[in-house]
């Protein structure tokens, strides 16, 4: 992985003494409320229901074991002991004092981490496919360009006072599996006709109140000039994006108001005098961020096969929890964040030392933080799995739900978020509650559930199989349901689409039993090797809608 | 107009920013709008708001001294693309100085994108402001100062 040089430290030291001098003349009365909020988002703190909240970058989702044992002792010594991983690949802590936060920053500065530009209308942390470098239908690895991404966007001064936030994605893969259809700026890694490698360039998804799919606007840019493409969409943007309606700033409004065409043709004649130019990406500093994702000294030789020895537990984990590597021999684990009892995303001090720990003595000290929030060991020798099983089920970690049902991504909802019209976390344990049943999960197959506590879908609710999102009705919390939304993983069939609500929402009681009938729907009428999505696309919503609203009317009666 | 320049010093500058009707006089700073409509540009400069084209100023830099940018709210980042846009595309080389809603938590990336003036409100501390235009000692991406990214500064420069 990435370690920093002389110029990364610097940037890191230097960005934390700024804050820590901000901060002083905040609390001194000389900025006010105002001035204040842009520049603590830009190091990532918010101020949430409880008080202040700290979202700490974890740059496309990759981790050192000295970095996750950093990130736990701060949970531990300035939180309460708990960290929320989130569905961008960052660390949240929801218990933060605002005095502290300066301490906090020098702290991640001496481990090689920071929490710049993970909040605030500028651009946001850069996210990947968690399974980069080791997953077998990878066609380019997107780590050393979202590094260099990285570097490039950290303090950029031209975007840092955009009309909105941005969010960018890479993926490099056969599978996408960063949603790079749902970003500002999606960057899908092709080879051009020669071979060479780029990038297709998608522009203006994105979810929130006005979900949008990305719309592509260019097929290949090579790889030397994304620097400069991001820099003309970006400038674009800046000066032509709404500033006068929060909820109309992003890019994807300007993109659907303009047309896709006539942004594509601004875009292009900003490029025009931008290609070439200085921030040109050079063949040597490609080489030299490249060198830091080397494979690591895999072993060579070793069985590949696994023998569950008949342990149908375990064998279920194998199935549902590892994934192929490109090495022979070895495999990656998932980790589930997601068992009963504990929010989604949601990892102790203690359980964060027990995965850099399994890191370093599993693999070669590194992991990897999803997008879907479970944590993931990326080079586990085949022979280590059973050893590692049994103690990540010790900790609690060993739920075999990689991508069923139970695998919820959730926000933090109305326990902790000030903008949230309603609770997420307890839909998500309840649901988790109802269907805690391997058997039964395993016979429904790939499901992702999705939920957000409001329309600003930090949950990804629009792209879930099932889709839940937190609405306020006359001061009560009510959820309203859709289905049929995919990110374009290989779980929604490759599709990329925006779910659709069946219907009137539902009081929070009423959501298990509403998840229920959806699946009674999709276990009637599937066909031999049918994921719910794929029944979804090829019944449509109507028979789902029925279902569920005859029965809640047959309820209604009977009462 | 008493200006924090890019080199940390405070000067007295003789430019004034016009932003009502009155006739033009030297040394005015006039709305690039008027700016144009003007017969005799001699001893006069122009300002941009956000929303204004430097492509329409574009024809006057050449014998401009000075153009100012407004930020009428700090957090209208508009002005940061304008100046990148006035040094990179257009080659200005005059001064270019900052207006309106001018902080010290900004003044590190105005120099950063071309800025070479700042009008800070008011109420801003000058040491504060003087110690702000120094608060990082290295970057990343090219901009202005320095135009060339991180990555091409210890070598020859040179573009391939």
């Amino acid at each position: 992985m990435y370690r920093y040089d002389a110029i990364d430290h610097t940037i890191v030291r230097e960005r934390a003494a700024q804050y820590r001098d901000q901060l002083q003349r905040y609390l001194a009365g000389q900025l006010s409320d105002d001035e204040f909020r842009p520049l603590r988002l830009q190091n990532g703190l918010y101020i949430q229901r409880h008080g202040p909240m700290l979202r700490i970058a974890i740059p496309y989702g990759v981790l050192s074991a000295p970095q996750m044992r950093a990130l736990a002792s701060i949970a531990r010594r300035y939180d309460r002991g708990v960290g929320h991983f989130t569905t961008r690949q960052n660390l949240q802590l929801n218990w933060i004092r605002l005095q502290d936060t300066a301490d906090i920053l020098d702290e991640l500065a001496a481990v090689q981490m920071h929490a710049i530009q993970t909040s605030g209308n500028c651009v946001r942390n850069i996210t990947s496919d968690a399974f980069a470098g080791i997953a077998p239908d990878e066609v380019i690895d997107p780590r050393p360009l979202a590094e260099i991404l990285r570097q490039w966007s950290t303090l950029h001064p031209e975007f840092a006072y955009l009309p909105r936030k941005f969010k960018i994605a890479i993926s490099g893969s056969h599978e996408d599996r960063a949603a790079t259809a749902f970003h500002d700026i999606g960057l899908f890694a092709v080879r051009g006709s020669d071979g060479s490698p780029g990038f297709r360039v998608l522009v203006g998804g994105g979810m929130g109140r006005t979900p949008m799919i990305g719309s592509v606007i260019r097929d290949f840019l090579p790889w030397q000039e994304y620097l400069n493409y991001c820099t003309a969409i970006l400038r674009v943007y800046n000066r032509y994006g709404r500033r006068d309606n929060p909820y109309k700033a992003r890019i994807k409004i300007l993109v659907k108001a303009l047309g896709v065409q006539p942004f594509a043709q601004q875009v292009e004649e900003e490029f025009a005098f931008l290609a070439g130019g200085p921030n040109t990406v050079t063949e040597t500093e490609f080489a030299r961020v490249a060198a830091h994702f080397a494979s690591p000294p895999y072993v060579a030789g070793l069985p590949d096969s696994i023998d569950a020895g008949g342990d149908r537990a375990f064998a279920r984990w194998i199935e549902r929890n590892v994934r192929a590597h490109r090495a022979p021999g070895y495999r990656a684990v998932v980790l589930s964040l997601k068992r009963p009892g504990f929010a989604p995303g949601d990892a102790t001090a203690e359980q964060m030392e027990l995965v850099a720990d399994w890191s370093e003595r599993f693999g070669f000290g590194e992991i990897r933080v999803t997008h879907e929030q479970n944590l993931v060991l990326p080079d586990v020798q085949a022979g280590q799995l059973h050893a590692l099983w049994h103690e990540a089920k010790a900790a609690g970690l060993a739920t075999p739900n990689i991508g069923l049902l139970t695998d919820i991504i959730s926000c933090p909802g109305g326990d902790f978020c000030a903008l949230a019209n309603a609770k997420s976390i307890p839909i998500a344990q309840a649901i988790a509650a109802r269907f805690d049943d391997p058997e039964y999960l395993d016979a429904l197959g790939a499901l992702d559930l999705n939920i957000s506590g409001c329309m600003n879908s930090c949950g990804h609710h629009h792209v879930g199989h099932i889709g839940i999102l937190g609405v306020d009705k006359d001061g009560a919390e009510f959820y309203q349901v859709s289905i049929g939304g995919a990110d374009g993983s290989l779980a929604a069939g490759g599709r990329v689409a925006i779910g659709r609500i069946i219907g009137p929402a539902f009081a929070a009681d009423e959501v298990p039993d509403v998840v229920e009938r959806l699946i009674e729907v999709y276990l009637q009428s599937r066909q031999p090797g049918e994921r719910f999505v794929d029944t979804v696309a090829r019944i449509g919503v109507d028979a789902f809608k029925q279902h569920v609203y005859a029965a809640r009317a047959e309820l209604a009666e009977v009462a | 107009m008493n200006v924090l320049l890019a080199d940390g010093t405070f000067t007295q500058w003789r430019w004034r920013i016009v932003r009502d009707e009155a006739p033009a006089q030297p040394h005015d700073v006039l709305p690039l709008a008027r700016y144009r409509t003007l017969a005799c540009r001699d001893a006069v400069a122009l300002w941009l708001a956000p929303g204004d084209r430097p492509e329409e100023a574009a024809a006057f830099l050449p014998q401009l001294p000075l153009v100012a940018i407004d930020f009428p709210q700090f957090k209208d980042g508009r002005g940061y693309s304008l100046a990148a846009i006035l040094r990179t595309r257009y080659r200005y080389g005059g001064e270019l100085c900052a207006i309106g809603e001018v902080l010290i938590d900004q003044l590190f990336y105005l120099k950063r994108v071309g800025f070479t003036a700042f009008a800070l409100r008011a109420d801003q501390d000058p040491h504060a402001a003087r110690a702000a235009l120094a608060a990082f000692s290295q970057s990343y991406a090219g901009a202005v100062h320095p135009a060339l990214p991180h990555f091409r500064r210890n070598l020859s420069g040179a573009l391939p």
